[in-house]
């Protein structure tokens, strides 16, 4: 394994990135992005076995599928560090002619993207897609798919939870973002998503819960433990709680940086809160 | 007049299960979709024999979608199947973008379209869903007319890269194009010379334009016919050479004159070759119950309708 400093290491990296790429284009949502930072790198430098040589059909390769395609930020910094495109394209997120759409695209070539996302509720179906194409092609190779936790509230994600269990897509991994906020406040009071443990259980799923989505080692050690649970005839989610805004200090305990880059003091103040580690793009 | 033989009545959905059991014995990579319609979609032989290549997935349309577009990824080709309102607007989303947007190499087959789907009603009875579908950027439009015509489209756009909208109907119609015409994606067919006037049509109302054309022959009226299967891409030359000479065009569809064919073919004559048309579809309005024959009396979707709507558009030449 990795040793944890260098993780943690390039998370701050990919902070910096994420915090650059919306604060330029002044658009964006960081929040949700610097939440999901040590996900993202726990998966792509930890976990998944995949190919920075881009193939679209990733035969014999782990997947990854982003729902909540607004976090495009952290993908595109996470992918582009992991070899899939250079790290200076980072410089055209959301500028016009650019690959690094708003939300990721396959549009635009981008190497990494497999599915267009960003209008809510469809990554969980398109991943379920690809775990059944991996199980007809015989490749055993696992299928990974983060969801927002406001995005449940999109009914296609329970027309495919109930699929998914019903018949046994037990090559898949869901992760759900639980940072308890969305655009209007919190989930808790703009439609409560209630328990989603017993929500899931009750749907079928092998149901893991990580209390600290923050911390990187104990991530990676939940993703282990629900991939021992791979091939048992159920699909398998982790219910992840993490905190929108993690790494920058005014950015945390608020939804208010959902969608709203930071002014040039603030960026000055949040990079200040994670210096350069892997070299700024 | 060239004449046309109706080999046996049959219907399209089942031109399309045919060609869905051809693609299970010939091509592995087609794997196939239902929402809880198998029977209607004559789905059940595929089934059958290519088990493991089916994916029941209830009646859960949009999750249907998404993972046809995730199957793609591994070089699957899914053909999904459901009633045209299933497979169209309640799904506009799904479809726009993890399918057109994404570019997933996804066949949409669609039965029981416009108002031959008869008793089920308005609810069921989609005339909106050939406009929804040309608008989305790389989509590939086709209704088909006929048992043979639907199970030759059904082979062709399992070889065509790209995602596919394919329409079809419920009720037996006559069959009478050739058992083994090829089918060409965005080429239209001449069925039947002509220079008074150009019928453009496209699905069920194409046998009616032939025997509108019949009509018309006899009151001295010579009509070409000529099939556009393929809404989009639209074949702009089939057209073209045949309004340059005939100088008047009827279109007929069943599907709301809004969005359909015919404002395909009036766009492109709008640039190309400005000429008189006149429109046979219905115009504006959800259906209702009734049966096929009825419902096709009532909307104008008839042979009658189109010597009419002739007879009014060369009185504009």
């Amino acid at each position: 394994m990795t040793d944890i400093l260098s993780l943690e290491a390039f998370v701050k990296q990919v902070r910096r990135d994420i915090l650059r790429m919306v604060h330029k284009v002044n658009s964006g949502h960081p929040g949700g992005s610097l939440g999901c930072a040590e996900f993202l790198v726990a998966l792509y430098s930890e976990i998944m076995e995949h190919n920075p040589e881009f193939n679209m059909n990733g035969e014999k390769e782990d997947l990854f599928f982003l729902s909540n395609g607004h976090i495009s930020p952290v993908f595109y910094s996470v992918l582009a560090r992991s070899g899939y495109f250079n790290i200076n394209e980072l410089n055209t997120f959301r500028l016009i002619n650019s690959r690094l759409q708003g939300h990721p695209t396959t549009h635009e070539g981008l190497p990494g993207i497999r599915v267009a996302s960003g209008s809510l509720g469809q990554g969980l179906s398109v991943a379920i897609g690809a775990a059944l194409s991996k199980k007809i092609n015989n490749d055993s190779k696992t299928v990974f798919v983060l969801m927002g936790d406001g995005e449940l509230q999109e009914g296609q994600n329970w027309e495919a939870l109930m699929f998914a269990s019903a018949k046994g897509v037990d090559n898949l991994i869901a992760t759900i973002d639980l940072n308890g906020k969305q655009i209007d406040g919190s989930t808790d009071d703009v439609l409560n998503l209630g328990s989603l443990k017993s929500k899931f259980e009750s749907f079928g799923w092998k149901t893991l819960e990580l209390e600290e989505g923050n911390n990187i080692e104990l991530i990676i050690s939940k993703i282990n433990e629900a991939k021992s649970h791979l091939g048992n005839g159920v699909p398998i989610a982790i219910l992840m709680k993490t905190e929108m805004g993690n790494g920058v200090d005014f950015m945390m305990h608020t939804h208010a940086w959902h969608g709203k880059a930071p002014n040039d003091d603030q960026l000055e103040i949040a990079l200040a809160q994670n210096l350069e580690t892997l070299g700024d793009y | 007049m060239k004449k046309y033989i109706d080999t046996g009545a049959n219907d399209t959905r089942s031109g399309f299960g045919a060609g869905l059991t051809e693609l299970g014995r010939t091509n592995p990579n087609v794997v196939a979709l239902c929402a809880d319609l198998i029977g209607s979609l004559k789905m059940n032989q595929f089934i059958k024999e290519n088990p493991k290549r089916f994916f029941q997935v209830g009646i859960a349309e949009a999750n249907m979608m998404g993972i046809a577009a995730g199957l793609t990824i591994g070089g699957k080709i899914p053909f999904t199947g459901t009633f045209a309102n299933f497979s169209t607007g309640r799904v506009y989303d799904q479809i726009r973008q993890s399918i057109a947007y994404s570019g997933k190499n996804v066949k949409i087959c669609a039965s029981h379209a416009g108002v031959t789907l008869g008793e089920d009603g308005a609810t069921h009875q989609i005339l909106e869903d050939i406009g929804l579908m040309k608008m989305l950027p790389g989509m590939t439009v086709i209704n088909t007319c006929d048992f043979n015509q639907t199970k030759a489209a059904t082979l062709a756009i399992a070889d065509h890269i790209g995602p596919v909208y394919l329409r079809f109907g419920r009720p037996k119609v006559p069959n009478f194009t050739p058992e083994k015409n090829s089918f060409k994606i965005g080429k239209g067919i001449l069925l039947n010379e002509g220079s008074d006037v150009t019928i453009i049509a496209t699905g069920h109302l194409v046998w009616e334009s032939l025997k509108a054309a019949e009509g018309l022959f006899k009151k001295g009226i010579s009509a070409e016919v000529i099939n556009i299967h393929t809404i989009k891409p639209l074949d702009e030359e089939i057209i073209i050479n045949s309004v340059s000479k005939t100088k008047a065009v009827v279109t007929a569809e069943e599907h709301n004159i809004y969005g359909g064919l015919g404002e395909s073919v009036s766009r492109t004559l709008s640039v190309n070759l400005p000429s008189p048309q006149e429109f046979v579809g219905t115009n504006d309005t959800f259906g209702e119950s009734g049966t096929p024959s009825q419902l096709m009396e009532k909307y104008g979707l008839s042979s009658k309708n189109i010597i009419t709507k002739v007879e009014k558009v060369l009185k504009r030449k």
